[in-house]
């Protein structure tokens, strides 16, 4: 008796889930693919509220669905076949790793439109590229780490040793330098993007080495949350504001800022004029945010900073201007030369000043 | 490279921090499979802790309320895995893999309220003048509490099992079940026990994570650390003193890696970031090459349920 309830029960569920897809088939379908989880406070934190951005925009116009803590990998490509049979029209994959997966998947499905975050790989007319300028934040956050530092050392927090991360050391180093010839950068590679206890280990690292400016490319707190235990030391916000720790350790911040993106291509896909594209957008397009410079920042070194976002936003400003040099002494940019869009998105080499090698 | 720049000191107090939450889910995880339960829930029960205690903590601002209701909540969570294995003799395989998944998540639902709140801060312990030795100051007299807690516990394990009677049965409920039932003891009682314990210490392992190391909830801040613990325990084949310096030697090297990155050493970072579970392997190995002797460590009735009708 039980059992047939049971079996009554499901047939209901399932009808009534058939019957919910049929009502949803005029809606546009977005999906998301996470790496980290939603409450990591930092990169994909600053993906979701797109997400919820896309949301809100567009109402009941569209359906949303995401899934967090997807590896980079295999998995991820079972992940996307799965979304893209489950009727997503758009899928958003929101990290470097994914960009194999994306473009294998989307040789399949030929229908579905696949936007690939930070990658380069655009195989498929249904594969759009997207990425933001965060050098260009970074580059606020090098000139005021150069100024605030008073051991000389800066640390920095890598994930992988790709692209976005290498043109973050340089911006970083390069605008230290800038205003402080003295400054020397100590990168430690953590080989994650989340893993809080490995991040706080590595800051903790850095701060026994003597570093007292930290700038991490991981997507947790952790970071801040260590240097906060250590007075004297500051940090960054990355990915998000990470406001919990104003006004010190963190002392400003870089903000992604995905939502304009997100319900522009959204809203292509419903109007029918989505196509392919690579977009790369910096604190001009309002993609790359800086959070607010605390009081912890001498009001000069914060007029400084500001003026140098001012000056990036008004396109007057390129973060990697020459002369400038490869770690080796070999000339890359010769005086006023600006590096070309290609030299970054390949960026595989320290500039000059930078000790250690890259792993390959 | 620089290597004067790493101070051994620094380094020797900062990998017995690092070692603290394995080693305390490790004991717990070593007091169960002595008493024949194999629960691959660690990773579950540790992340609980981590929730359990971060949010008790918030709420009373009182680290040691925290750290208790850490050990309560991983004890609860095992809880489940008890009454499934011991009592309806579910596959403790599975069973542990599903509290794994489920902890994971509960911790996740738990936590959203308390995302970017920083915990009150756990203490040092005050030694007074003790702190100010050089090079011993710094190794022995700069932790907070959790810390020498820790060896502590593994102290006391190490007593239970090798000197008491209450070690011995649990021992002998490891080894050989039905013998210990047929000696009249209550075989799913004391498993039950075992269980708890194993679930309380993982528990407070993962809220020395979200208290002490980390400190702040962020969803699967374990990030691994219950696997490693149960590598831990085979690694120490079944031994207290062991699991300390399996712990050790594991926090040891991954704060040892990062410290020679920092300090610029020129050796490929692919290495480093491998060598923690490199070495695991390469002891894992060295241990079971006496094959004999690995196996007569391991507790007979390992995984094995128990019936009363057989």
């Amino acid at each position: 008796m039980i059992r047939r309830t049971l079996l009554a029960g499901a047939a209901l569920g399932l009808g009534l889930t058939l019957a919910g897809t049929a009502i949803a088939q005029d809606k546009t379908k977005a999906c998301f693919v996470y790496v980290g989880p939603i409450g990591d406070g930092g990169w994909t934190y600053q993906h979701h509220q797109g997400l919820l951005a896309v949301e809100a925009e567009f109402g009941d116009k569209v359906e949303t669905a995401y899934q967090e803590n997807v590896p980079e990998g295999a998995d991820a490509e079972r992940v996307l076949t799965q979304m893209a049979l489950s009727g997503c029209d758009i899928i958003f994959t929101t990290s470097f790793g994914y960009m194999d997966a994306t473009n294998a998947v989307a040789a399949k499905f030929p229908d579905v439109k696949f936007e690939h975050a930070t990658g380069f790989k655009r195989e498929h007319p249904n594969v759009a590229t997207y990425n933001a300028r965060f050098y260009e934040g970074r580059a606020v956050m090098g000139t005021i780490a150069g100024h605030m530092t008073k051991s000389n050392k800066i640390g920095y927090i890598g994930s992988f040793p790709i692209p976005e991360v290498i043109q973050g050391i340089n911006s970083s180093f390069i605008h230290a330098r800038k205003v402080n010839p003295d400054v020397t950068i100590s990168v430690v590679w953590a080989y994650t993007w989340f893993d809080p206890a490995k991040e706080a280990d590595a800051a903790k690292a850095l701060i026994e080495q003597g570093v007292d400016v930290i700038l991490s490319h991981t997507d947790s707190t952790a970071p801040l949350a260590e240097l906060a235990k250590t007075p004297g030391t500051i940090g960054f916000g990355q990915a998000s504001d990470m406001a919990a720790y104003k006004p010190s350790p963190r002392v400003s911040s870089i903000i992604d800022n995905w939502a304009p993106y997100y319900i522009k291509r959204v809203g292509a896909v419903i109007d029918g004029t989505w196509e392919q594209a690579d977009a790369w957008e910096g604190i001009a397009g309002g993609e790359v945010e800086i959070g607010e410079i605390t009081d912890a920042v001498p009001a000069e070194v914060k007029a400084e900073a500001e003026a140098m976002r001012d000056a990036i936003a008004a396109g007057t400003y390129h973060p990697f201007t020459g002369p400038l040099n490869k770690q080796d002494g070999t000339p890359w940019l010769t005086e006023g030369q600006t590096a070309s869009d290609g030299d970054l998105l390949g960026m595989s080499f320290y500039v000059e000043g930078i000790e250690g090698d890259i792993p390959k | 490279m620089d290597l004067s720049a790493i101070n051994p000191a620094v380094l020797i107090a900062s990998l017995m921090v690092a070692a603290v939450p394995i080693m305390l889910a490790a004991i717990g995880e070593l007091v169960v499979e002595k008493a024949g339960v194999l629960n691959l829930g660690v990773e579950g029960m540790m992340i609980m802790g981590a929730v359990c205690g971060l949010a008790i903590a918030v709420e009373t601002q009182s680290p040691v309320v925290g750290f208790i209701a850490a050990a309560a909540g991983g004890a609860a969570l095992s809880l489940i895995f008890a009454f499934l294995t011991q009592v309806l003799l579910a596959n403790q395989v599975a069973t542990g893999l599903a509290l794994t998944l489920f902890g994971l998540g509960l911790s996740s639902l738990i936590g959203q309220g308390y995302v970017g709140i920083k915990p009150p801060p756990t203490p040092r312990l005050e030694f007074g003048p003790l702190t100010d030795i050089p090079a011993l100051g710094t190794i022995l007299f700069h932790h907070d509490p959790m810390v020498y807690l820790s060896i502590l516990i593994i102290a006391a394990v190490w007593a239970l099992l090798k000197f008491t009677r209450t070690g011995l049965i649990l021992r002998a409920v490891g080894e050989n079940h039905d013998a210990a039932h047929a000696l009249g003891y209550k075989v799913q009682r004391i498993r039950l026990l075992a269980i708890l314990f194993g679930g309380a210490m993982a528990g407070l392992g993962g809220a020395y994570l979200s208290l002490v190391r980390v400190p702040q909830w962020t969803d699967g801040i374990t990030a691994g650390a219950g696997w490693i613990a149960l590598a831990i325990v085979v690694f120490a084949s079944w031994k207290p003193w062991r699991i300390l310096l399996g712990a050790y030697l594991f926090g040891g090297i991954t704060v040892l890696q990062l410290n020679l990155q920092a300090a610029g050493a020129r050796i490929p970072v692919e290495y480093l970031s491998m060598s923690p579970y490199l070495i695991t392997i390469l002891v894992l190995v060295i241990m079971s090459a006496d094959r004999g002797r690995a196996a007569l460590n391991a507790p007979a009735a390992l995984g094995k349920n128990f019936h009363a009708s057989r």
